[in-house]
């Protein structure tokens, strides 16, 4: 153990870069298993608020039933459609999956546990999220078909819209914090009075509106129009078969897991205690490492993609924009000035 | 060569490769893609010079939400590119002399005789407390809040004069009014059920 | 950074301006069609009120606020007056002709109000960004109101070649102002001149950056060789909005060129003393020349701005307060001038009828003798004749040409004044000489009647007793 613990530190002397990739590899490897349980999550969920079982075939209670979708999906022929940007058309997912994982560089799943703690980086999720709708808008021009082209339109003006809610939600969030580092956020929402501290409650609309527009932002239900598979079938991504679908795949669930930890950190205070502070059960639950505490955060939210995916009918594309635009705009234009006042004037007892 | 001149040389290579491309490109899609590109790199050779704000908002502002709505407007357009190269080979003399002229310029403008280390040293690097973003913010808001009010304004009629030219209703077109139809009042608004006797 | 009084009192005018742009803005979005006519009250109100705000405030010595990005002096306040004297005249030539044409809209006063904000930015700017934002917000709104009427193919071409033909401009002083900035290391102007002073002009990084500056100055002004956009946007943009265009902004143009060269580079005197040089002949003689070609009354007016800017370069490369003075005086006449000119083509059109031709000036005076006077006393005043106002404003600037044993310019000056003449007299002979081709009876509101009469009457007034206004521009630069 103190060899391995020596051979780190020599790594970081040394060998920088080494060490940078191995601890890459340590968040992207969980990651990408935790991807593929929210798939299978997402089915059995699902299947029970429907009155079914779900997948229960392979293993036992279906638990492999990931690994195989994952590896039928990496036996299939890639079908590369006739006219179509063959460049691009491969690109495609890797832009849509790429920015989702680079994203995790900074997010901080505990105190100070982080890859990368720059002073910006709440900008830089939010510029590496936008950067994000260009794998789908890639991918429905280089098809060379129409309802993939469709698709594409659909959601590049759907994510373009809703990223200015998302953005103007953040603003508040980086005001009532006062810094861009989300460690420093998640610590601007410590306290003694535990979940009554976190940012969710003095910052209630963005926090909806947050959480919403990464539905939009992520494509899912009820605001999969890009994919709407009643009229444009599959939308972007028809095209695609084997392995570039299953990237796509992963890019979606990453998204989500990625919106999901993201709320987690601006609004449910991230790796702190809920109960801290309380009696009895706060320091009965101190022994807790603030990890799990962030995993189970990030859980609970992705539970609400996937009750809302089971609940909501698909919303029409003009109320889309009606909603972005004329609805959540206006009130995250509001509620920054609301904040703004609160921390200008000290209230109580979150900003004093 | 230290690493940070490796990067800044790979980088200003792909900016200039790309700068290239996206004028050279038949396809205007491609051509867009390549300006992505070029932003992207810019943006990392900004990072090189430790303005990581700038940076990123590059990133955010360029290609996250302008060069989006540019592909959105390239795409579906259908540019016949074969017409707009009509007159490439009569502009080619004056637009090469002007290109040869301007590069010249900016050679002997900026180059090293005049903006080299020995006139401008590079400055020390900062404390990794340093925030960009702060410092950056602290005078936006002090020193140059006029000019900031006026790049305000200047937003602002941009937003206007883009809706002034582009918004015209046309009387066929059929929409709904949300606020209509949350008012509707049981009664006269809505179906009413209405009992027949049967008819023979 | 506190707000204090002091540095709010300064820029009181334009903050007043701003404040109701957006007030109509949003008070239009709740008019009916019929009601519009709100909104041009609102606007007119503004505009008087700022005048009044601007003379009240003004204190006689200069200011400068916000860390050196604003000054508040008298060549500003005389400015500022002036622009928005005439603004408030084109709003009202403009009126009729907007609601006969289904363009009677708010935006148009939104427009127009922040351009005027625009130019008042850059009359009393004190930093390199401060002009270059206001010169930005002015062309913005200036693009918008070319291609205001969307129906009209040639008012969106000329929007086209405006925007593409401005921003290349704005490059150009752009990339000037960047060069200074890299010599001096400052691009508030008080530092840039003292800087100047120790390093001299055997910096080629200046010498590029002045000529860019200078190019993207004559681009701005109109002046040949960088006036290809002017007649084509006169052309195709809706009258009313000439009647802006053509008026205030050159007002604001010589702001832009004294806060650049004099206030800033005012030490490179000898260097862009040349430069202005050779853009005044050639805009005299392009302008003055090819304006007699020209059927289209727009497009004349256009040339003769030309020349006219011709002028006013003239007199600012004197170098000298008496060039400065002559200067303004110059360009604050001239937009008096443009707006009356413009207020007759407006006037002599309706719905469906645009009186663009020279020939739709027929027997003018047989229609109507009293408008027909007026023109007559503008064109005068344009082409230079005594005892009209535009011939003292062309003696002040070649008097002070003279005075700097520039002779020869003034000759040439003299020279091309008299061509000039040729294509303003032209129009008295249609108006005075020739049978009327049409004979629809000419129709205007009171308000319209009046101003025309005061603003034909001023150029004999102002002919007659030029002291006034001349000593308000001389107090600008003692």
């Amino acid at each position: 153990m103190d060899s391995l613990i020596s051979l780190w530190e020599w790594l970081g002397e040394n060998l920088i870069i080494i060490q940078i990739l191995i601890k890459i590899v340590l968040i992207v490897a969980p990651l990408m298993l935790c991807v593929a349980y929210f798939t299978y999550a997402e089915r059995k969920i699902i299947g029970y608020m429907q009155v079914r079982i779900g997948p229960n075939r392979v293993g036992p209670k279906g638990w492999l039933q990931p690994i195989a979708d994952a590896v039928k999906l990496m036996f299939k022929e890639i079908v590369i459609p006739s006219g179509a940007n063959k460049t691009l058309f491969l690109i495609a997912p890797m832009l849509t999956l790429g920015p989702a994982l680079a994203a995790w560089a900074v997010i901080p799943f505990s105190d100070g546990l982080v890859l990368a703690d720059i002073n910006a980086a709440l900008l830089y999720v939010i510029a590496l999220t936008s950067v994000g709708v260009y794998g789908v808008l890639i991918a429905g021009w280089a098809s060379n078909s129409k309802y993939a082209f469709l698709g594409a339109m659909r959601s590049a003006a759907q994510i373009v819209s809703y990223e200015i809610a998302m953005g103007f939600a953040l603003v508040g969030v980086l005001v009532a914090a006062g810094s861009l580092n989300l460690g420093d956020i998640v610590r601007a929402q410590q306290g003694q009075a535990g979940f009554l501290d976190w940012f969710w409650l003095p910052l209630m609309p963005l926090f909806l509106i947050y959480f919403i527009s990464g539905v939009a932002e992520t494509n899912r239900a009820p605001f999969d129009v890009a994919e709407g598979e009643s009229e444009i079938v599959a939308g972007f991504h028809v095209e695609y078969s084997g392995m570039p679908f299953a990237v796509f795949f992963l890019g979606e669930y990453a998204n989500m897991i990625l919106i999901s930890a993201l709320t987690a950190l601006f609004f449910l205070g991230g790796w702190l205690s809920p109960f801290h502070g309380f009696p009895v059960i706060g320091p009965a639950l101190e022994w807790v490492p603030g990890m799990v505490w962030f995993f189970l955060k990030v859980m609970f939210v992705g539970f609400f993609y996937l009750w809302l995916r089971a609940t909501f009918p698909r919303y029409r594309y003009d109320q889309i924009m009606r909603l972005g635009w004329k609805v959540f705009i206006p009130i995250t234009i509001v509620w920054i000035a609301v904040v703004g006042l609160a921390v200008v004037l000290e209230m109580p007892w979150w900003f004093d | 060569m230290t690493f940070e001149l490796f990067v800044f040389y790979l980088f200003s290579f792909i900016l200039v490769a790309a700068a290239l491309m996206v004028i050279t490109r038949r396809n205007p899609v491609h051509s867009a893609l390549f300006l992505v590109l070029a932003f992207f790199t810019s943006a990392g050779i900004w990072l090189l010079a430790e303005a990581e704000f700038l940076a990123i908002v590059l990133v955010l502002v360029y290609v996250g939400a302008v060069m989006v709505l540019f592909l959105f407007v390239v795409m579906m357009l259908d540019i016949d590119v074969a017409t707009l190269r009509a007159g490439f080979i009569n502009y080619l003399p004056v637009a090469l002399m002007v290109a040869v002229v301007m590069a010249l310029e900016i050679f002997v403008i900026v180059g090293p005789g005049n903006f080299g280390l020995d006139v401008y040293p590079s400055p020390p690097p900062l404390p990794t407390d340093y925030s960009n973003t702060e410092a950056l913010g602290s005078v936006l808001y002090t020193v140059y809040m006029y000019p900031f009010e006026i790049a305000a304004v200047i937003l602002l009629v941009a937003i206007i004069a883009a809706i002034g030219l582009a918004n015209r209703t046309r009387s066929d077109s059929k929409y709904q009014d949300p606020s209509l139809q949350v008012k509707v009042r049981k009664g006269p608004d809505r179906i009413q059920v209405v009992k027949m006797e049967a008819e023979d | 950074m506190q707000f204090d009084m002091p540095s709010l009192i300064p820029v009181l005018p334009e903050a007043f301006i701003a404040t109701m742009a957006c007030v109509v803005l949003v008070v239009d979005l709740f008019l009916k069609q019929e009601q519009r006519i709100v909104t041009y009250s609102i606007a007119q109100f503004s505009l008087l009120m700022a005048v009044l705000i601007t003379m009240a405030t003004s204190t006689g010595d200069s200011q400068i606020v916000f860390h050196g990005s604003v000054i508040r002096d008298t060549m500003s306040d005389v400015l500022k007056v002036a622009i928005c004297i005439v603004t408030a005249g084109a709003f009202l030539y403009a009126k009729d002709y907007l609601r006969d044409r289904d363009l009677f809209k708010g935006e148009f006063y939104v427009l127009s109000l922040f351009a005027v904000l625009g130019m008042m930015i850059m009359v009393s700017a004190n930093s390199f960004l401060t002009v270059y934002l206001g010169l930005e917000l002015l062309a913005l709104s200036l693009y918008a109101l070319v291609a205001f009427d969307n129906n009209s193919g040639l008012g969106s071409e000329a929007a086209m070649k405006y925007f593409v033909l401005g921003a290349l401009a704005s490059g150009m002083l752009l990339y000037g102002i960047s060069m200074i900035y890299g010599a001096t290391g400052s691009i508030e102007f008080q530092p840039v001149a003292e800087a100047l002073v120790s390093t001299g002009m055997n910096n080629t990084v200046l010498v590029f950056g002045l000529v860019f500056l200078v190019i993207g100055l004559a681009f701005k002004f109109g002046a040949v060789p960088f006036h290809m956009w002017v007649p084509d946007v006169y052309q195709g943009a809706p009258t009313a909005v000439v009647l802006f265009l053509g008026s205030a902004p050159k007002i604001a143009a010589f702001a832009l060129a004294m806060r650049l060269l004099v206030d800033g580079l005012g030490s490179l005197h000898a260097d862009w003393q040349g430069m202005l040089a050779i853009l005044a002949v050639l805009s005299m003689a392009v302008g003055n020349v090819i304006a007699i070609a020209q059927t289209n009354i727009k497009r004349m007016l256009a040339y003769s701005t030309i020349s006219h800017v011709g002028f006013i370069l003239v007199g600012i490369l004197a170098g000298t307060s008496k060039g400065y003075t002559a200067a303004m005086f110059y360009s604050i006449v001239y937009a008096v001038m443009a707006v009356g000119a413009f207020g007759i083509v407006v006037l002599l059109s309706r719905k469906g009828f645009e009186a663009e031709q020279l020939s739709d000036y027929k027997g003018l005076n047989d229609r109507n003798p009293w408008f027909a006077a007026m023109m007559l006393l503008i064109m005068f005043s344009m082409a230079g004749v005594p005892p009209t106002v535009g011939f003292f404003a062309k003696l002040f600037v070649l008097e002070a040409v003279v005075s700097i044993d520039m002779v020869w310019l003034a000759l040439v000056g003299v020279a091309f004044s008299i061509i000039g003449a040729y294509y303003y007299l032209r129009i008295v002979k249609l108006m005075y000489f020739d049978k009327p081709e049409d004979q629809e009876p000419l129709t205007a509101g009171m308000d319209t009647r009046i101003a025309l009469s005061v603003n034909g009457l001023a150029m004999l007034v102002l002919g007659m007793f030029p002291g006034g206004l001349l000593s308000v521009c001389a107090a600008a630069f003692s």
